[in-house]
């Protein structure tokens, strides 16, 4: 099984230790595992921002560089979705296709495709879990509280494999964490605010870490327990299904 | 130029326990809709239907407005059509003066909000009174309605004790609910009693029997229409359904969307004019038609007016019903409002995380947050976007379609911010403003990979 890593620009440049665990996790699991070298970012900031008509030589590079594997996979629900949703690539529209029906974000693929069972991870902390929209809404990786469809959780499902690790919910388990791509700069009051909600719920349940599937949403409420000067601290899901503490 | 909406956001989160008690209020609201639906089996599946009929309904609109104009005629009603807001309120206006009528109530209508007929009849000395509760404490106050369902929701009871105590007397600093319910009821009882012309909106309207329904909690609009000599009833052209029958599917979506209620406490169905009384109709476009031309976008004619969008809606819990500035606020409001004049309402679509809660909670299932993503295409490629954005998303895609040229930015932006922080953590840098940047690894990931990765290990 042919497998491409994409990893997405700004876990390329700030949270490397999301891309090798993210690696190092698939390699455990007997995946043959390839870094596409000259990948950069899947298009998103742009086409959220109204610009998805400037994204053309984003989207043919991505394309040139993830085609002919049979999947690929990424530890964000975010830019999986927007591939999914909207890779266009006119030159290759058959490669673009191929691409948007084949990228898969980790935990699913872990879920869906490998049907991971058990994990050798042991991570002996307090762990709330932040559902991204992206990842939920957008590729049903859980249940959602709008809808009334059974209960269910791939994250979770995962992180249950995790020994010692304890898992808890914030009382609204699947609001938005308010970073929201440009949004965060543009709206940037409603976004802090709606950031700061999400980890004053996860602080009423004394975890020491928030972790979930995109590390754009951690580093917005990185950004926040920061400043607030908070002993909790964000992990990527990876991190957590990869470490053996 | 208009005041952005996250400039008015801004100013409602400066006070922050007041935003709280906002967002939670509207919170509780969102999780009595989903004990509701929670409470019938078949809630996807009304939602389905619902959406069904909806989407029939705007591709044989025509044939039902005829078809029901047709019936309405038959009944004794007299139907108007207006093409836009102004035409609305002329023939209102024309209505009134035609029976020399000075008393006016009017029962909650986004329509006639929508129109500003309240506006325009002042200025024409007319005085209407809105007789549902919320709507008559923001008609005191001056101010527009903040919710489409729920039009005071900004309002705490201290603001309503003040607004009474100003305008019907009540004792300062009174704020018991009753004695402040009382005191409106009171109060509107004397203005239906005089009415003398009630303008309501309408819910529903059924192609085949020529009838409407209006649905409310207050019994306002009976209370407005049945001692009234003239009855008038606005409505944009999308509220058609086919048959009576479709009320089956749309009252029980209605009310569990809205509030949690199985039912509107009224959901009164007025078909022709009572003897002796003049029965109104007034059909509106204003956009409308504009709106069912646009392929990606004509499906928020769907929309029923439920509000659970609004609710749900994290960013709308955090800025308030005014940070809009549109009579329809919220996210359908945001897809719904650039239609009407995308350049004043050119920041709405932006006014969200895209998040899909809208989406989720609608009771005819329109893709509100993909059409606020299409929205910000059309917006761009319109010109409404500011110069500096474009520059920057130009710059952006530049760097990204080009692999070596975004290393080398990458790798000089993160050496940068180690040894200059300042660079970056410094107030014209809106994220730093409340959140710490993030700190700059020694290499990229790229970096560490061709160093350890398999490349490197065969």
């Amino acid at each position: 099984m042919q497998v491409a890593l994409f990893i997405p620009c700004y876990i390329d440049q700030f949270y490397p230790q999301v891309g090798i665990a993210t690696l190092q996790l698939l390699e455990k699991l007997g995946c043959d595992v390839s870094f596409p070298l000259e990948q950069t970012c899947c298009g998103q900031p742009m086409a959220n921002s109204g610009f998805a008509s400037l994204s053309k030589g984003c989207d043919a590079n991505f394309v040139e560089n993830f085609s002919g594997f049979d999947y690929i996979v990424a530890p964000s629900g975010s830019c999986v979705l927007h591939v999914k949703e909207h890779l266009q690539d006119a030159a290759h529209p058959e490669k673009a296709a191929n691409i948007r029906k084949n990228v898969y974000e980790l935990t699913e693929f872990l879920t869906d495709v490998l049907k991971v069972e058990k994990l050798q991870a042991r991570f002996p902390f307090k762990v709330g879990l932040h559902n991204s929209c992206h990842g939920q809404r957008g590729l049903h990786l859980s249940s959602m509280t709008e809808t009334m469809t059974p209960s269910f959780s791939k994250p979770e499902q995962l992180l249950n494999m995790v020994t010692d690790i304890r898992l808890s919910k914030p009382k609204r388990n699947d609001e938005c964490c308010g970073f929201g791509g440009t949004f965060c700069v543009f709206e940037e009051a409603v976004s802090v605010k709606m950031g700061k909600d999400r980890v004053a719920e996860h602080d009423d349940n004394e975890v020491d870490y928030i972790s979930g599937g995109d590390t754009s949403c951690l580093m917005h409420l990185e950004g926040i327990l920061k400043r607030q000067g908070s002993k909790i601290k964000t992990i990527h899901i990876a991190e957590i299904l990869n470490s053996s503490l | 130029m208009k005041i952005s909406h996250a400039a008015l956001a801004e100013k409602f989160i400066a006070d922050e326990p007041r935003t709280d008690w906002h967002d939670d209020t509207l919170w509780f609201v969102r999780e009595k809709r989903d004990k509701a639906a929670h409470g019938l089996p078949e809630w996807e599946q009304l939602r389905e239907w619902g959406s069904q009929i909806k989407d029939h309904t705007l591709s044989n609109l025509s044939n039902y407005l005829k078809e029901f104009e047709e019936k309405a005629k038959a009944n004794g009603i007299i139907v108007h059509w207006a093409g836009d807001g102004d035409e609305h309120n002329k023939i209102i206006h024309t209505i009134i003066q035609k029976h020399k009528i000075q008393k006016i109530v009017k029962s909650k209508s986004m329509l006639t909000e929508e129109c500003h007929l309240n506006d325009y009849l002042q200025e024409k000395g007319i005085e209407v009174v809105d007789t549902d509760l919320g709507e008559r404490i923001v008609q005191f106050r001056k101010e527009a309605p903040s919710h489409i369902v729920l039009p005071a929701i900004h309002l705490k009871r201290e603001d309503v004790s003040e607004t009474f105590h100003e305008h019907l007397q009540t004792e300062k600093g009174n704020n018991d609910p009753q004695y402040l319910t009382e005191a409106a009821r009171q109060h509107l009882r004397d203005k239906f009693v005089q009415s003398e012309l009630a303008i309501t909106g309408v819910n529903f309207a059924v192609a085949e029997t020529g009838g409407f329904v209006v649905c409310t909690n207050e019994g306002n609009a009976d209370m407005g229409a049945h001692t009234a000599a003239v009855h008038i009833a606005c409505m944009g052209f999308e509220k058609i359904i086919p048959k009576a029958e479709h009320l089956a599917v749309f009252l029980r979506l209605l009310a569990r969307s809205a509030t949690g209620q199985p039912i509107t406490t009224y959901s009164s169905h007025f078909h022709k004019p009572r003897p002796g009384q003049e029965m109104h109709l007034v059909i509106v476009d204003n956009g409308r038609s504009k709106q069912l031309g646009r392929e990606d976008f004509r499906n928020s004619l769907k929309c029923i007016r439920c509000a659970a969008c609004f609710n749900t809606c994290p960013v709308y819990r955090r800025s308030g019903g005014h940070s809009y500035q549109t009579a329809v606020a919220g996210p359908i409001g945001s897809i719904l409002s650039p239609n009407l004049d995308m350049k004043a309402n050119a920041d709405l679509p932006f006014a969200s995380t895209l998040c899909g809660s809208c989406t989720n909670v609608c009771p005819v299932k329109i893709n509100i947050h993909e059409q606020l993503w299409k929205w910000r295409q059309v917006i761009v490629a319109e010109g409404y976007a500011d110069s500096t954005k474009t520059i920057g998303m130009k710059t952006m895609a530049y760097l990204f379609s080009k692999p070596s040229l975004y290393r080398f930015a990458g790798k000089m932006g993160r050496r940068m911010m180690k040894a200059f922080p300042f660079m970056t953590n410094n107030k014209f840098n809106v994220w730093y403003k409340q959140r710490e940047m993030p700190k700059p690894p020694k290499e990229s990931f790229r970096e560490w990979y061709l160093k350890n990765g398999k490349i490197n290990r065969k």
